[in-house]
């Protein structure tokens, strides 16, 4: 390569801002154009994908559980199967991978938790769980301490378990409930977070004897998901279409509102850098959310993905892996228009300027409305416009209540006090 | 009798709950109590015989008195088989219906009450005052404890205690989130190996001693202490590592790689100058040194006057250790040598030249501003009272200091003059530009003067004895070079000094005769500076003249300064105004340097005006700009559509009349009045650019809060095209930096600490900076 050497004299080279934006504009459309995140999709499975778990030592890894009880070990750089095991009779609820990643653990509709060796039995041998605990009801979620051999289930109510015992080291309940998820924070690894079917979302400390807190919703929560960098939020993914991130310290009303999705929302993993999360919902899609920002910033469908049940964020931050109703689980990648691979130096150099570029002129209409652009599938686009109506008739008869009525007497309720019906303590 | 006993035994009892409980409190009581039972013994057993003696007397008492002696006997009985039938009773175990709480025997003669267990305690001394005011109270308070909360209720208590807890555990994390959103750049993952090569205790940590002669070395190894697996290096290495952080590791190497640079630099130049032959060279650098070092005694005199002092001395010591021996004179052996051969080497006579040359430098007295002022002090002590001038004190002193002779030459009075130049100006603000200008011309010419001069007063000392008017013109001589501005006075004696030293020696004489003349005049004018002046600062104490008149010209000189010679031998000492005015004058008619800028400028703005105006003489710039927005404003006009033209099936040609459907016109409403309508000398187009408004923003987005916030995110380009590489990659830098194929773990309790530690590394180094 030539070294040339450059005057920078600004009036050799005019027109900086026009060229720059003409850049900008071209980095934009050749962003929508480079955009294909969809990578492959691993079939196996002959029901449903009802539960994903990463390993938690190997990014190549990964592990699904699906609703005819059976457990497969994929790897994600040959994109196939490497291991196929009866776990359970009926769904498998939940499965995690031990911290240190030398066994997993699944929960299944038969009542058990069985602990399973990461490593293939040898030839002839049969598969056989290193433990199985019974339990006396069906558990619903599973989720394992990030530095001890702890881990906690619910169902009926919240246990935590001490891996050498057969019996829960510790019971959480509160009321009559039944609990879809259970959550370990992994910055604070001693709390928990766990959704109930009463539309609550209940935290724990482990070491108290008492439950901490309750925030009860308008609409049942179906799972939540602790940021990894920041150690009081997490993330809920509730029925009524949205997501709410909340602090753990202030459960009277959530941060963050995120909407966008038009049906329930299914599962949630926050990204490895604590800075977005992706959302798996009912509507056959999968969102990706900037933990702050109030919509998402991407949206992942196929022609043939039907309902996203779970949803995990690969350890690497490159990738998201969805799975679905309909057997598969999908490859995604987290950032559609990125260059798998190695990058040259020069390569680099070049997105990373185009990507500032972007940033620097998001708010030319031009650049915001190519950015933005996303195809949809017809029924989502027309579901979300109905909601979108729905919504505005709502604010629009708000507006009139408060217009004819005396001043005061209707306040205005924001958006994020709206859906949480109240904290008990 | 009966009644203490049982007493004494629920004491014991209720002493043996009280240990196991463990209350302390209650525990005291017992124990005070439990001291007791030898002293209650004795009580009973006067008591036994006191209603023994009264058992006489009284006879209606027979069944108690019977009771009382076949107990007694009992005892006697039991003394003699040599049991103890209390320590019996004692130490028998609690019955299993007895509570912990309630002490409730079967067999008793009823509850026993505070006040019972109190009696006792009143009488024992050990007990402190507070705990029987406490028992006290106890007694009279007759409140009923609460009953214990709901179940419910205590659970949300216990509750909210621990989301406080929980809560503030996670609060620690605050300033770690905080910092992370503000962050330029975030690296993932958190604790990243730095890049490189792994050290070999790492590679070598899974391997294990297998051969007997490994082994063997690792028993030896082991033996000595050594490290062999993971840390490579030895405890007392260890410790070294960690006393030194990388960071102050790398300050400290950089300092010292800069010394042994320095270092280095230094000792190069120093060969390279000491190969250089030339012994004028090595002669120069020496005076350089030797006034380098007197420069520094004078700042150490400013800054240490003790430290200056020492060094001073240090100085005079060697002085007077040369006068002493007289080492470098012509007196060793070495020279009488040397000046046999002188005659006829040439190598010989330079150095004996150099030796002299050694000799004067090492004799020679040191002036400096403190010797000075001690030298004042000492005058100042020796004739405050009278007021003569100095140079009667001088005269006095007899022939003058030969020392002297060496002194007046060319580079001090070149510095003095350097110094009173500023001053001059300061002296005079209205006539400081002019002497300015004339300085540079003037300067080599007073030095001239003055060393024309010096060698005069050489001459002058050598032959006359009168050493007054010699001191006198020295003092001239000062005057002249420090202080140029001078009054009037000073001006004259000037003009004389001037023609003096053009004169030469045949003006001499003259010059004299005029001295002793004016001297009248001028005594009150060097009375005036008692103050001698040597250094600069003694140039500031001098009291500021109120106008200095600036020197000629040096162009002009020759006439003015005759005239002047002529005409103020008999001028009057007054300022009169018209003379000002003449002077002023004169002054305007001087021709200035071509230094000057604005004198030129009128001249020369016409010159162009009048040049442009002739390049572009035949352009009519405001008729075409006229034309130009008239033109604009008919194409903004609405035009006029003619419909009379005959169209598809109608006749056509010449002489036709339009049909009268066709006749009339289609006019559209006037356009809305140009903004440029009252602007002559504006166009504003009214075309808007449609294609254009497409690619702006039209209002402002959301994060910002005025324009100017938002344009001035675009003020700077971010390509190479407009920046250097550097700042290309700084300004590009991204947000986020993930590493392949690296696992991102959660945040650690390990972050928090070294986020701890940042926090303070950085409020420690803004406080040493402040502190700087």
């Amino acid at each position: 390569m030539l070294k040339i050497p450059r005057n920078y004299d600004p009036s050799l080279h005019p027109f900086e801002l026009s060229r720059e934006y003409t850049r900008a504009l071209n980095a934009t459309k050749l962003e929508r154009v480079f955009a294909k995140p969809f990578l492959s999709s691993l079939d196996g499975h002959r029901d449903g994908v009802n539960c994903l778990a990463k390993h938690t030592r190997s990014l190549s890894t990964l592990l699904s559980g699906s609703c005819d009880g059976v457990v497969k070990v994929w790897n994600l750089t040959k994109r196939e199967c490497v291991r196929t095991l009866q776990a359970h009779e009926g769904f498998v609820r939940g499965m995690v991978v031990r911290y240190c990643g030398s066994s997993f653990f699944t929960i299944g509709d038969d009542k058990t938790i069985k602990q399973w060796n990461m490593e293939a039995p040898g030839y002839g041998e049969e598969e056989e769980p290193l433990n199985t605990i019974l339990g006396k009801t069906v558990f619903t979620g599973l989720d394992h301490h990030q530095k001890k051999g702890v881990f906690a289930t619910c169902g009926q109510q919240v246990d935590i378990w001490d891996e050498q015992r057969s019996t829960p080291i510790r019971s959480f309940s509160w009321g009559v409930d039944s609990f879809s998820s259970v959550r370990f924070n992994p910055v604070e690894t001693e709390l928990l977070g766990s959704c109930a079917s009463d539309r609550s979302i209940v935290l724990y400390d482990m070491r108290e004897s008492t439950p901490l807190k309750k925030v009860i919703m308008t609409m049942r929560t179906n799972t939540l998901c602790w940021n990894p960098m920041e150690a009081y939020f997490f993330t809920c993914a509730n029925e009524d279409y949205n997501l709410y991130t909340y602090d753990m310290r202030y459960l009277e009303k959530p941060c963050k509102v995120h909407m966008d999705h038009v049906s329930a929302v299914l599962d949630v993993d926050y990204s490895p850098t604590g800075l977005e999360f992706v959302s798996a919902s009912f509507d056959k899609t999968v969102r990706i959310f900037p933990k702050d920002a109030g919509h998402s910033r991407e949206v992942y469908h196929t022609k043939r993905m039907q309902h996203v049940i779970c949803i995990k964020w690969s350890a690497d931050n490159k990738y998201i892996l969805s799975g679905s109703d309909e057997m598969n689980i999908r490859l995604w990648k987290a950032n559609a228009a990125e260059k798998l691979g190695v990058l040259a130096p020069r390569e680099r150099e070049a997105v990373n300027y185009s990507q500032k570029l972007k940033e620097k002129f998001q708010h030319y209409p031009q650049i915001k409305r190519i950015a933005r652009h996303r195809h949809l599938p017809k029924n989502i686009y027309h579901q979300r416009n109905e909601l979108r109506v729905m919504k505005e008739a709502r604010r629009r008869k708000e507006t009139n209540v408060r217009k004819h009525s005396k001043p005061g007497s209707v306040p205005v309720v924001s958006e994020k006090e709206k859906h949480v019906v109240s904290v008990v303590d | 009798m009966a009644h203490v006993r049982v007493r004494c035994s629920v004491i014991c009892i209720m002493a043996k709950v009280s240990k196991k409980k463990g209350s302390k409190k209650i525990k005291k009581v017992v124990m005070s109590v439990e001291e007791q039972p030898p002293v209650n013994e004795e009580e009973e057993e006067e008591a036994g015989m006191a209603g023994a003696e009264g058992d006489i007397g009284s006879s209606g008492e027979d069944e108690g008195e019977d009771e009382r002696k076949r107990q007694k006997l009992l005892q006697a009985i039991s003394a003699l088989g040599g049991k103890r039938k209390k320590a019996l009773g004692e130490r028998s175990e609690a019955a299993v219906d007895m509570s912990e709480f309630s002490v409730n025997p079967e067999d008793g003669p009823g509850k026993v009450q505070l006040s019972d267990l109190m009696g006792t305690l009143e009488k024992t001394p050990a007990v402190p005052a507070k705990t029987r005011k406490l028992l006290e109270n106890l007694q009279r308070n007759k409140k009923t404890v609460d009953s214990p909360l709901s179940k419910q209720e205590t659970e949300r208590i216990q509750r909210g205690m621990a989301f406080q807890k929980a809560a503030t555990e996670v609060s620690r994390w605050d300033s770690v989130i905080t910092q992370n959103q503000r962050a330029e750049q975030l690296l993932f993952p958190l604790n990243q190996e730095p890049a490189g090569p792994r050290p070999i205790e790492r590679l070598v940590a899974g391997w294990k001693a297998q051969t007997p002669l490994e082994q063997e070395v690792f028993a030896l190894l082991s033996a000595n202490k050594q490290p062999f697996t993971d840390p490579i290096l030895t405890p007392a290495e260890e410790a070294s590592v960690k006393a030194m952080s990388l960071e102050e590791a790398k300050i400290r190497r950089a300092e010292l790689q800069k010394a042994r640079a320095l270092q280095s630099y230094y000792e190069a130049k120093a060969r390279r100058e000491k190969k250089i032959k030339s012994k004028k060279y090595h002669k120069v650098q020496n005076k350089v040194k030797r006034k380098g070092l007197l420069k520094h005694i004078e700042q150490m005199i400013k800054t240490d006057p003790a430290a200056a002092m020492q060094e001073l001395n240090k100085m005079e010591l060697a002085r007077m250790q040369e006068r002493m021996s007289l080492k470098h004179q012509n007196s060793s052996k070495w020279a009488k040598s040397k000046a046999i051969m002188a005659k006829y080497d040439e190598e010989a006579r330079k150095a004996m030249q150099q030796q002299l040359e050694m000799n004067r430098e090492l004799t020679q007295k040191l002036v400096t501003p403190l010797n000075e002022e001690e030298e004042e002090e000492e005058e100042g002590a020796a004739g405050e009272a009278d007021v003569l001038p100095d140079f009667v004190n001088d005269a006095v002193d007899g022939p003058p200091n030969p020392w002297m002779k060496g002194k007046l030459t060319e580079e001090p009075t070149k510095e003095q003059v350097n110094d009173a130049a500023p001053e001059a100006a300061s002296v005079s603000a209205a006539a400081a530009e002019e002497e300015e200008e004339e300085w540079a011309a003037d300067k080599t010419e007073e030095e001239a003067l003055l060393r024309e001069f010096d060698c005069r007063r050489k001459r002058h000392q050598a032959q006359e004895s009168d050493t007054a008017g010699s001191i006198f013109q020295e003092e001239m001589t000062e005057a002249a070079a420090e202080d140029s501005g001078a009054s009037d006075c000073d001006e004259e004696a000037r003009s004389e000094f001037r023609s003096i030293s053009r004169g030469g020696e045949e003006g001499f004489k003259a010059t004299e005769a005029v001295n002793c003349a004016d001297r009248t005049d001028e005594s009150a004018q060097l009375e005036e500076r008692l103050i001698r002046i040597r250094t600069v600062e003694d140039l500031e104490r001098l009291p500021h003249e109120p106008s200095a008149e600036p020197r000629d010209p040096p162009t002009t000189k020759a006439q003015p300064s005759e005239e002047k010679r002529v005409g103020k031998s008999k001028k009057k000492k007054g300022i009169e105004l018209k003379e000002v005015l003449t002077k002023n004058t004169n002054i305007i008619k001087v021709p200035l340097a071509p230094t000057g800028t604005d004198s030129e400028d009128p001249e020369a703005k016409v010159d162009q005006k009048g040049l442009i105006k002739e390049a572009f003489a035949g352009d009519d710039v405001i008729s075409d700009f006229l034309k130009d927005k008239r033109r604009q404003e008919d194409e903004g006009k609405p035009k006029v559509i003619d419909l009379t033209l005959p169209g598809w099936g109608e006749w056509g040609g010449l002489g036709l009349k339009p049909p009268k459907r066709k006749r009339r016109k289609v006019r559209s409403a006037p356009p809305p009045p140009r903004k440029d309508q009252r602007l002559p000398t504006v166009i504003i187009t009214e075309k808007k650019n449609a294609s254009i408004s497409l690619h702006q923003v039209h209002s402002l987005p959301f994060p910002f809060e005025n324009h100017a916030q938002f344009e001035s995110c675009f003020r700077s380009p971010l390509g190479r095209t407009w920046n250097t590489e550097r700042t290309v990659k700084k300004v590009t830098k991204p947000r986020v930096v993930t590493q392949m194929g690296a696992i991102i773990d959660p945040m650690a309790e390990e972050e928090l600490l070294r986020n701890k530690d940042a926090v303070a590394r950085e409020t420690s180094s803004v406080n040493s900076k402040k502190s700087r």
